[in-house]
Parts: C-alpha cells; sequence; structure tokens
C-alpha cells in the first residue's frame, strides 16, 4: 500500500471577515487581501514540512494546484514538484495533477514533467486533472471544451513521452508542427499516471479504460463504492480485472498527542465553510459546457437557488461521524481509518494532514505523528488485506502495455 | 390582426436549422441575442405587419442542432448566408439584436452588396473604445438577462417567474456563446476593419442603459460602416426589442422601408 501525505498549503493568513463580507473566497476575492510576506513565510515551512514527511517515512507527497484562492498556494504544481524532485530523496512526488486544459502547450508540459522525473531519479507520478471550473475561468480557459481538451492533452503528452521525435501534431484543440522536446521521462515507457476526481462518472470511465489508477478525493464510502462499480464495469469492457491498485483514496485526517486537541485543529478542515475550494457562485464552479449534460437540469435549479448544493453541506460532527474526516490520537486514527480501508479497499492512500490555521508547531506534530506511527499501522493492516499499490501489483502503466490481456500482449510486443 | 407563424427546419451545413417565418412583405432576417429567444414577442410582431420575418435559431441555440465543429460567429454568418440563398431571398434586410447583431455585421462584411438595409441593436462583435462588454460566466443565468433590463418589469413582463425550462435554455445558449465567442470574449479583432465596404445604409440603435455592451462600441459601429446613423433609446437597457418594442420597432420599420 502506498501512503501519502497531502496539505492544499492553505494560504490562511489573510482577513476571513473580508472574505465573508465579499461572500466569495474564490476566484473574484481580491488578491488585496494577499500578503505576500506572509506568502514567503508559509511557501518555506511548507518546504520545511515536505522534508519533515520524508524524514518520518511517508511513501508520497501529494502535491496540487489551484488558482486565485487563498485555500490553495500552488498556483502551478509542477514547481513545487520540482523543488521536491531536487530536496527529497526517497519519497514520491505525486502530482494530482497537472489541469490539462489550462495548458496552451501540453509539449511543453511534458517536458516539465520529464526534467522532474529525470532530477528526482525517477520518483515522479503524473496524475492528470481536468481542473475545477474555476480554474478555468481563472485562466481565461474556455470550459465549454474542458474535456475534449484534457482527453487530447493528455494523449499528446504520452505521444510526446514515448514516440520519438521529430513528430507532427495536427489535433482539434492542438496544432504543433515540430514535436521534438531534448528532455524525456526516465521512468520507461513512461511514470506512471494516476487521475483524481469527485464527482464525474465519465472521467471514472476513461481512467478505467487507461487502465491508469483513480484516487476518489474524499468521497463518502458510499460513493466511493459506486466509483469503483463503474471502474469495474469499464475496465471488464477494456478486457481486465481491476484490483486494489487501481484505486486510492484521500481522506482529510489530522493527528495529535490529545483527541481534544487532534478536533480542535481538525476544525480547521472547514475553515473555507465547508467547501473545499472556497465559497464560490456556483457558475464559477461549473461554468456552461464543463459540467456533463446529464446534470444540466439539476445544476440551473442549484445554481439560481432553488435546489439545495447536490453535493451537501454536512456539518463538522456529520462528517466526523461519517468518517469524512477523522481526528485524534494515533491509536484513534488508525483505528477509524482501518474502517475506512476495509470499506474502501485502497491501493493508494492519501492523508490530508493540515489545513486553515493549524500552527507550525501543530502541523510538524501532526506529520511525525501521521508518517512514524499512522501509516506504518495502515500499510501493515492493508498488506494483511491484499491491498497493493501499482508497485507492488506490478501493474502496467497503461492498458497498451498489459500482459494479461490477449489482444494487448500483441501490442506491447 | 395578429400574425400567423410557421416552423419549419432547414438542412444547413449538415445539421438541421430551426426557422420561424411569419408576415408579408419584403424580407427580414432578425437574428437573435445570446441569450437565445422566447418563440412570440412584440417587436416580432410589428416586424411580421410589414415584413416577411425570418428567424432562425442560430444553430445550437433553442431548437437548433449543435454543429460541434462550429468556432466564430462568422461561421454562424456563413451557415446563414447559405439559408437566404437556399430559400432564395436575396436583398433581404438583417436585424441583429446583441450577438446577432454581431452575426449580422459579419454577413455584411462578408457580402458587402448583398442586403437592403442593416440594423444593429445593441450589437456585439466590436471591441469598445470605453468599457468591456458584461462577461457571463461570472454571474447566474437569471443574473445576466436582468442586467439586459433598464426595468426589473420589463425583464419581468417577458420572462415571468423564469422556468426550469429556460434556465436549461439559458445555459445551452451560454455554452453556445463560450463555443463561439469565448476569446476574445464577444467581440472580433478583425470584423472592425472589414465593415467600410457594406453598401448597405445602416442603422445602429442602442438604449441609453445598455449594460451588457457600452454605448462607445454603438458609435465604433456608426463610425466604421459606411452609412450608418446612429441612436439611442432612452431608459432602455440591451435587450432593447423585448424593453421598448414599440420604439425599436417604430425605428427599424422606418428605416427598412424609407427609400
Amino acid at each position: 500500500m502506498h501512503m501519502m501525505y497531502f496539505t492544499e498549503q492553505p494560504m490562511a493568513a489573510y482577513d476571513a471577515k473580508a472574505g465573508l463580507d465579499y461572500g466569495a473566497t474564490a476566484l473574484n476575492f481580491s488578491n488585496s487581501y494577499y500578503n505576500p510576506v506572509e506568502g514567503s513565510r508559509l511557501y518555506n515551512e511548507y518546504l520545511e514540512e515536505y522534508a519533515l514527511v520524508e524524514e518520518c517515512g511517508a511513501d508520497g507527497i501529494m502535491l496540487n494546484e489551484h488558482h486565485n484562492a487563498p485555500f490553495c498556494m500552488q498556483a502551478r504544481t509542477n514547481m513545487f514538484a520540482s523543488i521536491l524532485a531536487a530536496v527529497t530523496h526517497r519519497v514520491k512526488i505525486v502530482i494530482l495533477g497537472n489541469p490539462l486544459p489550462l495548458s496552451e502547450n501540453p509539449v511543453q508540459l511534458s517536458e516539465e514533467l520529464s526534467m522532474i522525473d529525470m532530477i528526482s531519479k525517477g520518483r515522479l507520478v503524473s496524475g492528470f486533472v481536468r481542473g475545477g471550473g474555476q480554474e478555468q475561468l481563472a485562466n481565461g480557459v474556455n470550459p465549454a471544451f474542458n474535456r475534449e481538451r484534457f482527453v487530447e492533452a493528455h494523449d499528446l503528452v504520452v505521444k510526446t513521452w514515448t514516440t520519438p521525435g521529430p513528430f507532427r501534431w495536427e489535433g482539434t484543440h492542438y496544432q504543433q508542427r515540430v514535436v521534438n522536446p531534448w528532455a524525456l521521462p526516465l521512468q520507461k515507457p513512461y511514470p506512471r499516471v494516476w487521475i483524481p476526481g469527485v464527482l464525474s462518472k465519465e472521467t471514472v470511465i476513461w481512467t478505467a479504460q487507461q487502465r491508469y489508477p483513480y484516487i476518489a478525493l474524499n468521497t463518502s464510502i458510499e460513493a466511493t463504492k459506486k466509483i469503483h462499480e463503474t471502474y469495474d464495469e469499464a475496465a471488464r469492457e477494456a478486457g481486465y480485472t481491476p484490483g486494489p491498485e487501481n484505486f486510492g483514496y484521500l481522506i482529510r485526517v489530522h493527528v495529535q498527542d490529545t483527541e481534544e486537541k487532534a478536533l480542535q485543529n481538525a476544525r480547521q478542515f472547514m475553515w473555507m465553510q465547508g467547501e473545499f475550494t472556497g465559497l464560490a457562485h456556483p457558475v464559477w464552479a461549473n461554468p456552461a459546457g464543463y459540467f456533463s449534460p446529464s446534470g444540466r437540469r439539476g445544476f440551473v435549479e442549484f445554481a439560481v437557488g432553488r435546489a439545495i448544493n447536490p453535493r451537501g453541506n454536512p456539518t463538522f460532527e456529520q462528517q466526523v461521524a461519517d468518517t469524512m474526516i477523522i481526528a485524534g490520537t494515533p491509536d484513534q486514527v488508525i483505528e477509524r481509518l482501518k474502517y475506512v480501508v476495509e470499506n474502501t479497499r485502497p491501493g493508494i492512500m492519501a492523508l490530508w494532514g493540515n489545513d486553515g490555521t493549524v500552527s507550525k508547531e501543530d502541523r510538524r506534530r501532526c506529520i511525525q505523528l501521521m508518517c512514524r506511527e499512522v501509516m506504518p499501522a495502515i500499510k501493515e493492516f492493508g498488506a494483511g488485506l491484499g491491498l497493493k499499490d501499482p508497485w507492488e501489483a506490478n501493474a502496467p502503466v497503461h492498458l497498451r502495455y498489459s500482459t494479461d490481456i490477449p489482444t494487448q500482449k500483441q501490442a506491447a510486443e | 390582426m395578429s400574425v400567423s407563424w410557421t416552423e419549419t427546419v432547414k438542412q444547413i451545413a449538415g445539421i438541421n436549422l430551426h426557422l420561424i417565418r411569419g408576415g408579408d412583405g419584403p424580407t427580414v432576417l432578425v437574428l437573435h441575442h445570446d441569450i437565445g429567444t422566447v418563440d412570440r414577442l412584440p417587436f416580432y410582431e410589428a416586424l411580421a405587419a410589414r415584413f416577411n420575418v425570418l428567424i432562425p435559431h442560430h444553430p445550437g441555440w433553442g431548437k437548433s442542432e449543435r454543429p460541434q465543429w462550429l468556432r466564430h460567429p462568422r461561421d454562424i454568418a456563413a451557415m446563414y448566408a447559405w439559408l437566404l440563398s437556399d430559400l432564395n431571398e436575396p436583398g433581404a434586410s438583417l436585424v441583429g439584436l446583441g450577438f446577432g447583431g454581431w452575426i449580422a455585421a459579419e454577413m455584411a462584411s462578408l457580402a458587402p452588396a448583398s442586403y437592403h438595409r442593416l440594423v444593429l441593436i445593441g450589437a456585439m462583435g466590436i471591441k469598445p473604445p470605453e468599457g468591456d462588454i458584461a462577461d457571463q460566466a461570472i454571474v447566474s443565468y437569471i443574473d445576466y438577462p436582468k442586467a439586459g433590463f433598464h426595468d426589473e418589469a420589463a425583464f419581468k413582463r417577458v420572462y415571468g417567474d423564469v422556468s426550469t425550462d429556460q434556465l436549461e435554455a439559458w445555459d445551452i445558449a451560454r455554452e453556445m456563446s463560450f463555443r463561439t465567442a469565448w476569446k476574445p470574449y464577444m467581440y472580433s479583432q478583425t470584423l472592425p476593419h472589414l465593415l467600410g465596404g457594406v453598401r448597405a445604409p445602416a442603422l445602429v440603435v442602442w438604449g441609453d442603459d445598455d449594460r451588457i455592451v457600452p454605448t462607445s462600441a454603438g458609435q465604433a459601429y456608426a463610425k466604421a460602416l459606411r452609412e450608418a446613423t446612429f441612436t439611442t433609446i432612452p431608459a432602455c437597457g440591451h435587450f432593447a426589442e423585448m424593453e421598448k418594442p414599440d420604439a425599436v420597432a417604430k425605428l427599424a420599420i422606418d428605416f427598412m422601408t424609407r427609400t
């Protein structure tokens, strides 16, 4: 089982009241409230914390990116991945992920990722995402072509990694006449690609068709089981039987020496009023054309305030009761996590450890307890359940490298 | 006397295009807004009393099928030129409303001698010299159309308590706006340079409280066109034909019937 540490890298040093007064903490919430002195301090503290994560034994560090919002300081996930490639030595650098549709030049993205893979000596996991709606708006990218751009950019990046150049790409959204970058991934055939997601059934199916692991982002146990069913069905149609190595699970976990302190800090997971990506207008999160057409009717009613949020807005207490958030001493956390692991059976697990305004001292203590005590116990428990990660299972990087599908054998040879 | 309207489907560029027709007289092609159109409006009735009125649903909007390949209002302009050829309607006048005004201007620029009169009402398509075209991507489905009325009562009169069907239609219309006019948003950088050849006399009409397309864009249109009159309607927003149907219809009819 692969166990990794995650944080959104909150930019909590801003005037929270200003956000509440404005009614939004994303996209259009003014960056006049951004303090670069605090930004500098926090970036450096987070880097020190990642070094601690490696020192304390985690298998990986999960990174992501978001834009125009205090809930995440990473505007370019490849930047922290590059730094970690140089300053860490053992951990996997797990980017979940680069928002492909935001790229106007997927060939350059492939170059950057190749550089990270080489500098890290083959420790990159290169996840890809569609990016949320407001990421499209923050970057001026057309939400109506989001899925098309995601798939085409993916195909171009993978071809750039695997096909000797120069070659020409004449696609629908990307045209590049000389693809021949002098930077290629160290890992062959290419770095593992994992796809994180929350809602979209189409993405789960596409991921299964590629035989990439799907990382469910803090979905409920019920929703996670449905994701597995959707994945399993698409996998069977593609000709293989998925195992735990095809599934990952991200969960918010905060560990401290006392339950009281852990619960108090875990409340910071609600610092964005329970919205992962900050308070925002529904049409920012789901601009027209971004969302699946099957959800259009329900969404427009929600967007004008006639229907409740289809994702719900549960309280902290409810989320603790439903194991959407786990907080406590190492023993308490291990017990709850075992329940989640038994019920979701992931081969890959990400623990989202710190959020909001948790103090530097407490963030570091959480990392120590999480990586030294919780992760080893869960890995041992997972091993007992036969939960292997993609390396342990020797899973193919992509469906086309499968050796257990008769028609694929030939293709791979 | 109320007008009898018919609805037909025309095959244009590989899709089924929905076309509403009514009235008798010289032909007028009416091109609707980015938010689509309701089927019947007092403005349409007034035009149909004097003209043979053609109101297509833009490709991908309303009841017209979506061409997956469609990328620009100029593509829509070419489709409507195709439609008028199939209908054997040379010398039609064009009435363009907002986004439809952009399409009308593209049509005129592509065939400078083909149209009788050009009426642009709150037309998008040109970068306003002052101010910006309002970004519908960051406001709700109801707030955007509302912003296009000077008086909210006029919005209520047209849309009432907005139905879920209407909200869905607005989401689809918004998606089509993004598919065709995302960047630059709602204008062409080349169109202003191509309007000087248009032979049809043009009437450029603006609500004096247009919060969607700044009035400066109207003045820019009037300047770029060879023969254009610019006029504003008091206490009126972007959706002028819905807010002040009588005033807009009178201006348009007088202009298109003047010899």
